[in-house]
């Protein structure tokens, strides 16, 4: 399709209004050497670009999109329906206290529900997204250590199944990360775990069901084993899919915790934004949370309340599903993953061949071994039949691995279609290898050069001057 | 799989090219930069840097994943393959000519393997 730019022509535009009669008074100096160029169209061919860019996306709206650890549900209209009301849109975080008691209402309501789902005492809805989110938590756990003049706590212990935000923010908190391997079951290295932990260690950071989809039984233990330490437990909890309304971090011995409201609280995602991250704590924390008046806060990490809207749509699809429906949704998100991978285990190998939570992580490296066919060629041949590939290549600690989150909203005939089509793909692979490379042939661009991307990356429109 | 005889390995899949003594060329193995596929980035640390035995000094970039890089030895940066920056292709054409730092005043080795040894544990690695 063509860009924007390219459809533009000097002096076209729709106007609806009659000529300013004011003078226009420019700044003697305007600051820029060039005049700003933005491309002039009609409304008309302004509304067709859009609804041509829109046409070439894909979204949960378009089809199964079962992309591993982002929790791509359907998100239902009637979340959408109340943030759009304009009691939450039509005011400003500057009006009188008095005026906005029904959103101020909200969000305290929301951070008792959160509070209550993940077991901690009190939460802020400050964050933005989910790294931010985990960068507020280890500013709380860095804040706890130096109240206590306990400044040789300089080490966060992350598991290397972690998720991939973890060490970056333990690293933009200013700690050093020290990674922690898996055993043999995908779950924490217990002796490893043990070793590591010592006086230097500020806490851990744990994804819990982890990132291959498994709860590690052992949390109990890990918990114990870093709080014996002097260290505290952060809990990530981007993706409440599994465990909400079922377990509470709270209660596995977690200090600190953060979620993704757009991923689990009904938010759409994957486009940017915005998101909402809310870090929540136990008591002994509370003190440190930032919005709050206390001498001990550790300041705002967003300006006024963060993305409120975000929050209205969670309380609203708290308050739709109820206290029966949290722990339904999590149970079905468990049973939906379950039953596609019981369905493929025969087709595809499992890194870990047992019962999982909300996801579940195959790997092709043996298929790839006899065929040719990697993990990327699958996913890319899964765009031709209108379905999302799975998350490719992560967890690290998986080769050619794709992850598979089904979520809780697909219905038993949307995952049997798309075990049909992965077990289809399978058989493609082994007997027709030499097609698999080209793929996808029916998409608005074919196999996209991902490597020339990277390496000559072309980020802007280059002007003809 | 391309082993040189005459480099030494880590299990984390460098090489390390002694010179003499004290000094030493680094890069990554054959079998990393195929595990990686495609390079598109890398990220060097400064001539005169510390690296320190089995931390990371560096890290590559694929269409992939990102890694850290490990340093088989403890002593300071005496150069730096800037080359790679603008080429990171080289890694994956040309692994044991890519290198990425020599480094000087080494005073520390951590477990190194010879080319037998490392083609023994990658059996262990498929």
């Amino acid at each position: 399709m063509k860009l924007v730019f390219e459809r533009s022509r000097p002096g076209r535009g729709t106007r609806y209004l009659p000529e300013c009669d004011v003078p226009v008074v420019l700044p003697e100096d305007p600051g820029r050497g060039i005049p700003l160029r933005l491309p002039e169209l009609p409304e008309v061919e302004v509304s067709r670009h859009y609804t041509a860019l829109a046409h070439q996306t894909f979204g949960v709206n378009e089809g199964f999109y079962p992309l591993g650890s982002c929790t791509m549900k359907y998100n239902p209209a009637v979340n959408e329906h109340a943030a759009a009301l304009p009691g939450f849109t039509q005011v400003h975080p500057l009006q009188e206290a008095h005026t906005v008691q029904g959103c101020l209402e909200v969000e305290r309501k929301l951070e008792d529900m959160l509070c209550e789902i993940t077991g901690m005492d009190a939460m802020t809805l400050q964050p933005a997204a989910g790294a931010h989110g985990e960068f507020t938590g280890l500013l709380l756990i860095k804040a706890y250590h130096r109240s206590r003049g306990d400044t040789a706590r300089t080490r966060i212990l992350v598991p290397d199944s972690a998720h991939g935000t973890n060490p970056a923010s333990a690293s933009m908190a200013g700690f050093e990360v020290v990674s922690i391997p898996s055993d043999a079951k995908g779950c924490v290295d217990l002796e490893a775990l043990r070793k590591a932990a010592g006086p230097d260690t500020a806490g851990l950071m744990l994804t819990n069901p982890n990132t291959v989809g498994l709860f590690d039984p052992q949390i109990l233990e890990i918990t114990r084993v870093v709080h014996e330490a002097g260290g505290l437990c952060y809990y990530d909890g981007a993706n409440l899919n599994a465990i909400m309304g079922i377990a509470r971090p709270g209660d596995m011995g977690f200090d600190v915790v953060h979620l993704n409201l757009h991923k689990t609280f009904s938010t759409p995602h994957g486009g940017g934004g915005p998101g909402s991250g809310p870090s929540g704590c136990k008591e002994f924390l509370s003190r440190f949370l930032p919005g709050r008046e206390s001498p001990d806060s550790i300041g705002n990490v967003r300006s006024f309340h963060g993305n409120f809207l975000v929050a209205v749509r969670a309380l609203a699809y708290l308050l739709s599903i109820g206290r029966e429906g949290v722990p339904e949704a999590a149970r079905n998100a468990v049973l939906n993953a379950n039953y596609m991978r019981i369905g493929l285990r025969d087709a595809y190998d499992m890194a870990f061949d047992t019962v999982c939570m909300h996801e579940f992580v195959m790997t092709l490296e043996s298929l790839k071994e006899k065929t040719g066919v990697s993990a990327l060629d699958i996913a890319k041949a899964m765009l031709d039949h209108g379905v999302h590939p799975p998350t490719m290549y992560f967890p690290l600690i998986v080769h050619e691995a794709l992850m598979v989150e089904p979520t809780e909203t697909e219905s038993r005939e949307t995952l049997d279609e798309a075990i049909a089509l992965y077990r289809q793909l399978a058989e493609e692979a082994r007997e027709h290898p030499e097609t698999m490379h080209q793929r996808p042939e029916h998409t608005p661009v074919r196999r996209l050069d991902e490597v020339g991307a990277a390496r000559n990356p072309v980020i802007r429109y280059a002007y003809e001057v | 799989m391309n082993i040189p005889k005459e480099l030494l390995y880590t299990s984390t899949h460098e090489w390390i090219r002694m010179e003499d003594e004290t000094t030493a060329y680094i890069g990554i193995t054959d079998y990393a930069q195929q595990q990686m596929g495609d390079l598109v980035f890398v990220n060097l640390p400064e001539a005169g840097d510390t690296v320190n035995a089995g931390e990371s000094f560096a890290d590559v970039e694929s269409v992939k994943a990102v890694s850290d890089v490990m340093s088989p030895v403890t002593g300071t940066v005496e150069a730096v393959h800037e080359e790679l920056a603008d080429e990171p292709q080289l890694m994956n054409t040309s692994p044991y000519e890519a290198w990425f730092v020599k480094v000087s005043g080494i005073t520390e080795r951590g477990e190194l393997m010879t080319a037998e040894a490392y083609e023994a544990y990658l059996e262990t690695c498929e």
